[in-house]
């Protein structure tokens, strides 16, 4: 079994890893594109709205992510549509992602003093142009490192979408572990290439936070 | 959709379920403490005057929090045999499970812990305390009391991660669910059920962290 030299497993791995940054990608687009409705359907101040909002973040960040993978794959081949892991994968990382984002971003929005949602009402500003030019630039500054930093869990949480049978960079490793037998040095590169993906986002998370609040 | 769910056929497998149950609250009871233990250890290194041991726990914090927690329990599962540390799938799971929660609870607790106003540690060593008694009695017990509800979140993070032990084939829940589904095909019906009770158990382990801190800082009380 030694036709697979290093450099053939390293380059087999970083192939694969393609489709971890991909799957990440798109769970991020995902998750901000319904993370933001839901912000602003919690931010809103109409008590159903905000009730929903409430169940469906306490529903994604109260359940294993394993689960969420599982029951959108079978869930939606239930209504006789056959679903590829690749899209299981991707809207139920949509769903988990928006969860926190929202969480996050309601804290940004909330953290603006409701004194200046007063004042710029006072001035006769309508909502959307309190938002505009009031609001949301200053809730924007506060929000970037903690998604930068959530960005870090998205990557992690796609290797979950091995266990659905999607070839990533963890089910690459898994497969190419059974071809080769060298588990220590095939886990090794896999978690390297994670590293390698994820720390630069950490760094750039703490060097956000530290310069925003430096100058904020 | 013409597809009648079939929850009554979860029925016989009850007692399965509970036993993965029971198992996963197990785990999560000593990944918690264990993971706690050494997080505060960890933080500890961190704030202390010892370089190589302050680095070396910096290292082990990012190599953690920078890579998902499946590919660290089978680096450890499959990967550590072949430098001669066997273990078996439970020892695995959980030595995985601390690991990770030590990681992030040292992050946790260092930040609570840097918050300490210097004039404490000086009023403290002044009084005649030693290194080890002003961290145990004055840093450490406030330090806590500011992070605690961000250690919580983490601890039920990690139970929640926990689902992924089933892969090693540790039986807790989730493993249950995948050898129910595998008998009878209601693979939605199973999920469904596990991903409620991974929610009730959730809620539960927020509920416990309250009442521990409720008897854990008494000063905090009157504040209510």
């Amino acid at each position: 079994m030694s036709e697979f030299t290093d450099w053939d497993i390293l380059r087999n791995l970083l192939l694969a890893a393609r489709w971890t940054v991909a799957l990440s990608l798109i769970a991020f687009a995902g998750g901000t594109l319904v993370g933001l409705s839901l912000t602003f359907m919690q931010i809103s101040g109409r008590a159903v709205l905000v009730r929903i909002t409430r169940l469906y973040i306490e529903l994604f960040q109260g359940t294993p992510l394993l689960m969420q993978l599982f029951l959108v794959f079978f869930g939606i081949s239930l209504f006789g549509i056959d679903v590829s892991p690749w899209t299981a994968a991707a809207l139920a990382l949509t769903l988990f992602s928006s969860a926190y984002l929202t969480e996050i971003w309601r804290g940004c929005i909330e953290s603006i003093p409701r004194g200046q949602w007063e004042a710029s009402r006072c001035l006769g500003l309508s909502y959307f142009e309190i938002m505009r030019h009031i609001i949301l630039p200053q809730a924007l500054r506060v929000a970037v490192p903690p998604t930068v930093g959530f960005s870090v869990q998205i990557v992690k949480g796609t290797a979950l979408a091995s266990i659905i049978g999607f070839v990533e960079l963890t089910k690459a490793g898994t497969m190419l572990n059974n071809a080769t037998f060298e588990p220590f040095k095939v886990f090794g590169f896999v978690a390297l290439i994670y590293f390698l993906l994820c720390y630069p986002l950490s760094v750039a998370s703490r060097m956000l936070e530290r310069k925003l609040h430096a100058t904020g | 959709m013409d597809y009648t769910f079939q929850f009554a056929e979860l029925l016989p497998y009850t007692s399965l379920i509970v036993d993965g149950l029971l198992w996963t609250v197990a785990l999560t009871l000593i990944t918690t403490f264990l993971g706690c233990l050494l997080g505060t250890l960890g933080a500890a290194a961190r704030a202390g005057q010892h370089k190589f041991l302050k680095h070396a726990v910096g290292i082990y914090v990012e190599l953690i929090r920078n890579t998902p927690f499946i590919v660290q329990l089978f680096f450890i599962f499959f990967g550590l045999p072949s430098i001669g540390i066997k273990l078996n799938a439970w020892e695995a799971g959980l030595l995985a499970m601390v690991i990770n929660l030590g990681a992030y609870s040292t992050e946790i607790i260092r930040a609570g812990i840097e918050a300490t106003p210097k004039g404490q540690l000086e009023a403290a060593r002044t009084l005649g305390l030693s290194r080890v008694q002003t961290f145990i009695r004055v840093v450490l017990p406030p330090a806590l009391q500011k992070i605690y509800p961000a250690l919580t979140s983490q601890c039920i993070i990690v139970m929640l991660g926990s689902a992924v032990l089933s892969q090693i084939s540790v039986q807790e829940l989730t493993f249950a669910a995948n050898f129910i589904q595998s008998r009878n095909f209601l693979s939605f019906e199973v999920y469904l059920v596990v991903a409620l009770l991974y929610l009730l158990l959730a809620i539960l382990m927020r509920q416990l962290f309250k009442a521990v801190h409720y008897y854990a800082f008494p000063n905090l009380r009157a504040r209510k």
